[in-house]
């Protein structure tokens, strides 16, 4: 390594992997890494969310192959027979790698709908700032694959699902997907991402970087699952460009993982284009789920609405950094931001940051954010009814967050992420512990 | 709409003119030779005839600061400062005290004047005896800071029968040195921040206020700040102390001359309130914001910090800020003692090409401690106006509360109005509730008003009026009326 060091945290988990680049945009993409490392809590974009756990391994490259048999059964888990998503066109990656068995063939896909593996046709695209942010450089330096979906104009894709699995593998490995979608004019998609990693017991890194561009009037919804092994950390950035008349809506639910991040910047470049980013995350243990986004108002008559909602249990911590950006010519931008935190137990933390950046005048711009416990009477009310503790407090914690995944406008998304928020409050809400 | 562009086209036609209390004294003064080094500080210190611990404490400050870097997070752009460009000790020439006020120097007098300080007022400030009864009829204690030297402090005698003391800090690191030595830097230590570190190292005066237990001090106390000498930066240093079951309200005010060179001002405001004690800290600052090309005005860079030291104590820091160049300021409160309450109400104001990032910050401590912060901020011009405001909510914090509100109000197309607020809970049973908007003044707002025959210029004048009114209503009586005015001034054209 360069005799200066970076003021960042250390590059050497991936040391070797990022000293035996050859192509130019990745050795490009280590060079913007170098210079800055990664990013430690003095940079202000990662005040709250400290990447120290990432020094702690050396992460390796996963090994292409892996056991088949696994991969059935953890698809067959998340996807019962029945299940509102078992039929959908899945494009699966085990490991970082796409694996093509267990994946639609492109014949299979709708018509008007192209999907390329980032593998055999590697495109970066310019959506993405790895010279910013510089977890976008490793993803660029390192990313080996990924998918590469494309719309045509005026085509509904229906829904897609794009499964990212974790398999155990040898040692903590990381691996640093690239995917790409892009809608052309009129066309709509929805995209159900799900990250997940169930058994896998050794730490693992996944990285992946997502860039959407949504062209005039089409429309994109993403819906996103992140249920990664409870060591793994997985940190996610989304880029997507929203055309005239087009809208981008996004909603992340948060449940897995040691460490996550879901960053997202959603660029409204043309008129009367729309995005909603919203998002829930319910943690315990240890846990530490990260959800930024920025959201930058670059035309007029644009809106964009946000609502985040964070439960806490044990000593898990939330954090929630909204930025909204209305730069000078987004007269008329209608803006409305969203944060609100249960913490069920003593330990638990929420950090929040919700900004506003306004330089046009002609604009309604403003947030909430409010932080507390279960409401006492809401509780006594369910508790003088003769329902458990327990099961009063999973009431209203559901009520809570079911608020949220209501936004949600693709039905079998819905009700998929609603499963799955069911048996995470079983796991996670419990008898209240005592304030006093 | 008409409306609208008609209020833009006033704003732009701002000038300079509007700076009322431009001026500038020319009184003979002391200087320290330009540059920043231990001599300096320790020539202020021999100057002001310290104890050796306070040089000392002033040294380590000094040291800790020559390794502290600027801090660049807040939303402000300058040219880089050259601390060595300045003079950092300025004194109007030492005479022995004036018997009447033909005494004293004529410029000085002109000076108040303009800055509407009554005649009687006056000669209490540059020290003229005065008979007895003529005190009690003044409602308002003015300590005035002419420079860095308190020239004078009125109703000593009234407060000192109630046994609070009100004096410049020198006076008070001479006479009650025990009190002094106890209480600086406690709050806001010597090397909290770049600009706190500086000032400790080279603070030349400003109040100083101690209120005993139980004792209501029974009258407002104000301190007027002037910047008056070319290239001296200043320093002031005030620390308030209030005993348990005591409580204070304190007004600071400020003018300054026009002038193009950039001055800078790194003050530093501690406040300890004791049990049951109550603090009430009021600011209206209109030093001189530059003129409408961006060119000159005051460099404000502020450290202000209260602790509620002891249980049910209350600090309430209230700001207008209309001037300044530039403005760096997080009036904070420190709620330790169990029920203690923070309060924060700030009007903000820019213009032309002023940057304010100001804020508070509320670290919640004890145990059922309470806070609110207002914050109104008003961007017009080509201004950049920032809400930064931290919110923390210690483990122990059980039962706590904030609440804050932002509102943003922006005047034509160049300027930018932000919010940054850090909201940190670590306690489960503490509540945390923050809103933010940000407007322009609304078109159904101005039809309404206009259409009851009400000016463009009175609509607007209203509407800010409004949109400012929970914040100037915790003004004390007297400042309400000035802050006003200056809104006024600041928006001089919009407003009417």
């Amino acid at each position: 390594m360069n005799a200066i060091a970076p003021a960042g945290r250390s590059l050497a988990p991936f040391e070797t992997r990022l000293a035996g680049l050859h192509d130019s945009q990745r050795k490009a993409a280590a060079g913007d890494l170098a210079r800055v490392g990664l990013p430690g809590p003095r940079i202000e974009a990662w005040h709250y969310t400290n990447l120290r756990a990432l020094s702690a391994h050396s992460f390796t490259e996963p090994d292409a192959r892996f056991d088949e048999q696994a991969a059935h059964a953890a698809l067959e888990a998340l996807f019962p027979k029945g299940s509102a998503l078992e039929k959908l066109p899945r494009l699966v990656l085990v490991n970082g790698h796409l694996a093509a068995g267990l994946s639609a063939s492109a014949a299979s896909l709708p018509a008007g709908v192209s999907c390329l593996s980032f593998a055999s046709s590697p495109e970066f695209g310019t959506l993405a700032a790895p010279q910013r942010d510089p977890l976008v450089a490793l993803n660029t330096a390192l990313a080996s694959d990924g998918v590469r979906l494309s719309v045509a104009s005026g085509v509904n894709a229906g829904q897609i699902v794009l499964v990212s699995l974790a398999l155990s593998s040898s040692g903590t490995v990381s691996f640093h997907p690239r995917h790409s979608v892009a809608l052309g004019a009129e066309a709509s998609l929805t995209l159900i991402e799900i990250a997940a990693g169930d058994d896998v017991s050794d730490p693992y890194f996944h990285n992946p970087v997502l860039t959407c561009s949504v062209a005039e009037k089409a429309h994109f919804e993403h819906v996103k699952l992140q249920r990664e092994a409870g060591d793994a950390i997985h940190l996610a950035t989304v880029y997507a460009d929203i055309a005239s008349h087009a809208t981008y809506e996004s909603f992340v639910l948060g449940l897995g993982a040691a460490l996550a991040r879901h960053e997202v910047h959603a660029g409204l470049s043309g008129t009367h284009a729309a995005v909603h980013v919203n998002g829930a995350q319910l943690l315990g243990d240890a846990q530490v789920g990260d959800i930024t986004s920025v959201i930058m108002h670059g035309a007029p008559d644009c809106i964009s609405r946000q609502t985040v909602r964070n439960v806490l249990t044990d000593r898990a911590r939330a954090v929630f950094q909204g930025k909204v950006l209305v730069e000078r010519v987004a007269q008329k931008t209608d803006g409305y931001q969203m944060n609100q935190a249960l913490l069920l137990s003593p330990g638990a933390e929420i950090d929040a940051k919700p900004e506003l950046e306004i330089y046009a005048d002609d604009v309604r711009c403003s947030h909430g954010a409010t932080v507390g416990a279960l409401d006492e009477e809401q509780l006594f009310y369910l508790r003088s009814r003769g329902i458990a503790d327990a099961h009063a407090r999973r009431i209203l914690v559901e009520a809570f967050l079911i608020e949220v995944t209501e936004l949600v406008q693709n039905e079998a998304a819905r009700d998929f992420l609603d499963g799955e928020l069911a048996r995470a409050l079983v796991k996670r809400v419990t008898t209240g512990e005592n304030l006093s | 709409m008409p409306a609208v562009t008609e209020t833009r086209e006033q704003v732009e036609k701002l000038g300079q003119s509007s700076y009322k209390w431009g001026f500038e004294t020319d009184i003979e003064m002391d200087f320290a030779p330009k540059g920043l080094n231990e001599d300096t500080i320790r020539l202020i210190s021999a100057r002001k005839e310290e104890p050796e611990w306070l040089l000392d404490w002033r040294l380590a400050a000094f040291r800790a600061w020559q390794t502290m870097t600027e801090p660049t997070w807040a939303k402000v752009t300058y040219p880089p400062i050259d601390y060595q460009d300045a003079h950092y000790y300025a004194a109007p020439k030492k005479k022995p005290g004036p018997k009447s006020l033909e005494e004293v120097d004529p410029e000085l007098l002109r000076t108040y004047e303009k800055l509407g300080i009554p005649l009687h007022e006056q000669a209490l400030l540059v020290g003229v005896e005065v008979p007895e009864g003529e005190e009690a009829r003044l409602p308002v204690a003015v300590d005035a800071v002419f420079d860095s030297v308190s020239v004078a402090t009125t109703f000593r005698k009234t407060l000192s029968e109630a046994g609070v003391i009100f004096c410049p800090i020198s006076e008070a690191v001479r006479d009650h040195p025990d009190l002094v030595r106890k209480y600086l830097g406690s709050v806001v230590p010597a090397g909290d921040n770049f600009y706190a570190a500086l000032n400790a190292a080279v603070f030349t005066d400003g109040s100083f206020v101690f209120v005993p237990k139980g004792v209501r001090c029974p009258m407002e106390l104000s301190t007027y700040f002037r910047i008056n000498a070319r290239n001296t930066g200043q320093f002031e240093r005030t620390l308030i102390i209030v005993e348990d079951g005591a409580s204070v309200s304190y007004l600071e005010g400020c003018t300054a001359p026009m002038r193009d060179e950039n001055q800078l001002h790194a003050a530093v405001v501690e406040l300890v309130a004791m049990e049951d004690a109550a603090i009430k800290y009021s600011t209206v600052q209109n030093w001189y914001p530059g003129d409408e090309n961006g060119l000159g005005g005051i460099y404000n860079f502020v450290t202000k910090r209260g602790a509620c030291r002891g249980a049910r104590a209350k600090i309430s820091w209230t700001q207008v800020e209309t001037g300044s160049a530039i403005t760096w300021k997080y009036p904070s409160c420190i709620l330790q003692g169990e029920g203690s309450v923070g309060e924060f109400y700030s009007v903000a104001v820019t213009n032309n090409h002023q940057q304010a990032d100001t804020g508070t910050k509320m670290i919640h401590i004890g145990r059922n401690t309470r806070s609110t912060i207002i914050a109104k901020t008003i961007s017009a011009g080509q201004s950049d106006s920032t809400y930064r405001g931290l919110v923390r909510m210690m483990p122990k914090a059980s039962g706590a509360r904030n609440f804050t509100q932002c509102d943003s109000l922006l005047i034509g197309d160049r300027c930018g109005a932000h919010t940054v607020p850090y909201i940190e809970n670590r306690n489960m049973s503490a509540r945390i509730e923050h809103e933010a908007t940000t407007s322009k003044i609304s078109e159904d707002q101005m039809f309404y008003c206009r259409q009851r025959g009400l000016s463009e210029e009175d609509a607007v004048g209203l509407i800010v009026n409004g949109f400012c009114k929970d914040v100037l209503r915790e003004l004390p009586m007297e400042f309400a009326v000035e802050a006003q005015k200056l809104l006024q001034i600041s928006l001089e054209g919009s407003v009417g």
